[in-house]
């Protein structure tokens, strides 16, 4: 019995590898099993190889693994790109109809189904993906009637005969492979999960849910990958709630219509990756300056331009925090988690109004598209903190003034009333204005009011500004990492602590202003700092460095071919670095 | 009910004597005050230019945006409040050049706002040079030898868009200008109101004669029928744009605002944040 497994599933986009693995997936999430998918995608419908990897276990993960037991391939291409990635001993399963074979030097066990041919059988080649997924399930002796519920599931709303071809095909799958290896395969016999089925869902979506329990109800988007699933999956709740999302015509108008919504009272967001953030920076600098509220998610992908888009990297950080001209107050948080995703936004959108300033949720690819398991949402934590908005009633002005919307205060937040309330009048530049928002050339009234805009955030702590995980009072290592990394940076830690070698992890959450005060204790006591990101030229690194310090103890271990780090390569380098 | 004087501030615009934008001012001012708002019931949303403070000289919430985003943002003030009046207004370079992009999409979404653009055919509060309204042949500081580009027409845009309210006007003639307000206020969707508003400073040849002497005013054709679309555009391209007056409106089709799935008619900033325990659980569902 074994507690873990990794399940590849390869072939053409378009081929139906996307809807296999859903069933597949959700199937296994029936049966209360931890899940943690990567897709490898690329920016095209039809054509050209796609994969979709799923690591399934007993206990919480939340890491790619570095080998993979099955493979399921429709074509050579497939088995070609991907058989290496293999144990010793893993198994392919592949359509009969390419008379596949096994590359030179892979030690693996091919089944070769007619995948195809009794998929035609039944009726149309479409339902090949349904074939080579029973012939995959039944490999691993898992119960046929959950992986038909989730067939029905899939094809209900097409009726029951298709439901039932479908349901057939994987039948026909699983008995054609049952005979070929004699029965499922005992290596491959997961243990028991605990039957407790978990949220299985990406990260785009842990997102849009936590903005509608965060009282976000509108919207103003232009589609981008990886971005997009986050407008898809609010366009169809936000309705129910009296919202909207409006595609816009370009991530200009998305910045600046979210900075109007807000400006008028309604909790307003927009998502992108970094082609939309740059044009947005100009829009983030309006909200920064009229102490307008503003949440923007960026789904961090391959840069710079085009770039990559569809593969995962961490190099936006220094875009965000840096990428406005003149200087603002701006909030950057980075969750690291499929929960972190959701309570992220509930607090971003509480930052942004408590502190009148414009919040960036920055994610990474591997954490918005990776469909993986999230533990139970705590409703009790939704709370909903909107600052120093006032809904009451307002004293009448005296003639010609107008309400102090950039009151000097002690902490720099002024009142704030929304358009509509009598005597709230007041004006809103983005040129810089005096207390009740003319705009002034004052000397003395702008080093006021620059004082009073960037002292907001001086002493702004998010909650879990960073996580720590420091078991070790002299680590021989440090990592300090953020985003998607952390489960496998966990997973590596394992197993340096195998082999003698101790470790503290610390994962920033707060990218700007930066925790220096909750980093810099980690840093004193380890003995050596690795900070590891995915771009080319240590963002997180110089960032520490600035701001904290310890520029000797510091190596980077960065990665920006694309893919996600995996627990070998950092395992490898922290041996090296230590 | 509050009077056009209410919608006065104290705040001295910083316009030049004579610039055609302080008659804008006071349409709006006028205007708001006939339609019987009070001036918290108004938002004026405007960009950036010489035009674009006008947002600051009117007694009502204004928002001085960033250069050619009045549009995108008056549309977010629109969707998060719906009973406040929205103006969204600026100049032709804010409008017709930089935020071309926004002004066409804004047309074709159809939010029930009013856009008025103070169009003097040139940079004015830049010192001077083309705008994408500037005649060809006309000399600026940027085009020293003329402009060689054609002259847009953003009336043939609006309509070809979808327009649903096009209106033209011209900052001499106050009476006018109010009445193509108020209906533009009153229209329910998107009005589109240009209006000649002469630059004193940097354009010396469409000065108030000139445009008095080139304009053909609709008010004088009692036959012109504003619902008819082919014979706005026939017009429009007979009089080279030169006219003014009320030049096409679709008063059938609803604004925006209607057409969203599960839009209330109560302002959503005033609405409920709160999401309840029950449809917690029924989204969480969801992911089972």
């Amino acid at each position: 019995m074994i507690s873990q497994l990794s399940w590849k599933i390869g072939g053409q986009q378009g081929e139906g590898v996307e809807s296999t693995d859903r069933i597949f997936s959700t199937a296994l999430n029936r049966l209360g099993y931890y899940l943690y998918g990567y897709r490898h995608f690329s920016s095209r419908i039809k054509g050209g190889h796609t994969n979709n990897k799923i690591r399934i276990s007993t206990k919480p993960i939340r890491a790619i693994s570095d080998d993979l037991d099955i493979l399921v391939a429709f074509d050579q291409e497939s088995i070609d790109l991907n058989a290496k990635e293999l144990r010793s001993g893993g198994v392919i399963v592949a359509d009969a109809k390419f008379s596949p074979t096994v590359p030179e030097g892979i030690e693996a066990r091919l089944f070769a189904v007619p995948i195809t041919a009794i998929a035609e059988e039944l009726g149309t080649s479409l339902m090949k993906n349904m074939v080579a997924s029973g012939a995959s399930w039944a490999l691993l002796g898992l119960p046929l009637e959950v992986f038909n519920k989730a067939v029905e599931e899939e094809f209900g709303r097409k009726g029951p005969a298709v439901v039932e071809k479908n349901v057939e095909a994987v039948k026909r799958g699983a008995e054609f492979i049952l005979e070929q290896a004699g029965g499922p395969l005992e290596e491959f016999r997961l243990e028991e999960a605990d039957g407790k089925q978990k949220l299985f869902m990406i990260g785009n979506e842990a997102l849009g849910l936590g903005a509608i329990a965060a009282g976000c109800r509108l919207m103003s988007a232009y589609p981008i990958t990886p971005a997009s699933e986050i407008m898809e999956y609010l366009i169809k709740k936000l309705p129910k709630f009296g919202g909207t999302v409006v595609q816009t015509e370009d991530e200009i108008a998305a910045a600046t219509m979210a900075i109007g919504a807000n400006y008028a009272g309604v909790r307003t967001m927009t998502a992108s990756a970094g082609p939309g953030l740059s044009l947005m920076m100009e829009a983030i600098g309006l909200s920064g300056m009229t102490e307008t509220p503003l949440v923007i998610i960026d789904t961090q992908r391959g840069g710079p331009s085009t770039g990559l888009p569809t593969k995962q990297e961490q190099s936006d950080i220094n875009a965000l925090i840096y990428g406005t001209h003149g200087e603002i107050p701006k909030v950057v948080i980075a969750p690291s988690t499929i929960e972190e995703c959701f309570y992220d936004m509930i607090e971003a959108f509480n930052v942004a109004e408590t502190y009148q300033v414009p919040v960036i949720v920055a994610t990474d690819l591997q954490l918005s598209l990776g469909k993986q398991s999230c533990e139970p949402l705590d409703y009790e934590k939704i709370v909903i903190e909107r600052g120093k908005l006032q809904t009451g009633e307002l004293p009448p002005l005296e003639e010609h003034k107008m309400f102090k919307r950039y009151e000097f205060t002690e902490d720099g937040i002024s009142p704030r009333v929304l358009p509509g309330a009598k005597y709230g009048i007041h004006h809103v530049t983005g040129v810089e204005h005096d207390q009740e928002g003319r705009p002034s050339e004052s000397a003395a009234n702008r080093k006021l009011m620059m004082e009073k805009r960037l002292g907001k955030l001086r002493s702004l702590r998010i909650r879990d500004a960073i996580k720590a995980d420091a078991p070790s009072e002299a680590p021989d290592l440090l990592i300090v990492a953020m985003g998607s990394t952390g489960g496998t940076i966990d997973e590596a830690r394992t197993r340096l602590a195998a082999e003698g070698i101790t470790t503290n992890h610390v994962t920033v959450r707060q990218l700007h202003p930066f925790p220096s005060d909750l980093v810099e204790p980690y840093l004193k006591q380890a003995k050596k700092v690795v900070v590891l990101e995915n771009n080319a030229t240590a963002q997180l690194a110089n960032l520490i460095k600035q701001n904290v310090g310890y520029h000797d103890k510091i190596e980077s271990l960065l990665k920006y071919d694309g893919t996600p780090f995996l627990p070998h390569e950092i395992e490898k380098a922290c041996k090296e670095m230590k | 009910m509050a009077t056009f004087k209410e919608f006065r501030n104290n705040v001295k615009p910083n316009w030049c004597p004579g610039c055609g934008d302080f008659s804008v001012q006071a349409a709006i001012q006028r205007a708001a005050a006939n339609i019987g708002l009070e001036p918290e019931q108004l938002a004026v949303i405007s960009g950036i230019g010489c035009s674009g403070r006008i947002s600051g000289y009117i007694n009502a919430y204004g928002l001085h945006g960033i250069h050619g985003r009045a549009l995108p943002i008056a549309q977010g003030v629109k969707l998060a409040n719906r009973e406040l009046t929205v103006i969204a207004s600026g100049g032709d370079g804010d409008g017709f050049a930089i935020g071309m992009g926004h002004t066409v999409h804004a047309i074709r979404r159809n939010l029930d706002i009013t856009y008025i653009v103070m169009d003097n055919q040139i940079y004015g509060l830049t010192k001077g040079q083309t705008s994408p309204r500037s005649a060809e042949g006309f000399k600026t500081k940027s085009t020293p030898e003329g402009s060689i580009e054609n002259t847009l027409s953003p009336l043939e845009i609006a309509l070809s868009a979808g327009a649903t309210f096009v209106a033209q006007s011209f900052s001499s003639d106050l009476k006018q200008l109010t009445s193509l307000i108020e209906a533009g206020l009153k229209h329910k969707g998107f009005s589109l109101i240009n209006v000649f508003s002469p630059c004193v400073t940097f354009n010396k040849v469409n000065t108030y004669d000139w445009f008095k002497e080139n304009i053909v005013n609709l008010d004088q054709f009692p036959d012109y029928d504003p619902s008819n679309r082919i014979a706005a555009m026939n017009k429009i391209m007979e009089t080279n744009g030169m006219l003014t007056g009320l030049i096409y409106q679709d008063k059938e089709r609803k604004p925006y605002e209607d057409l969203v799935v599960g839009f209330k008619p109560e302002a959503l900033a005033k609405q409920d944040l709160t999401l309840s325990r029950e449809d917690f659980d029924k989204l969480l569902a969801e992911f089972k």
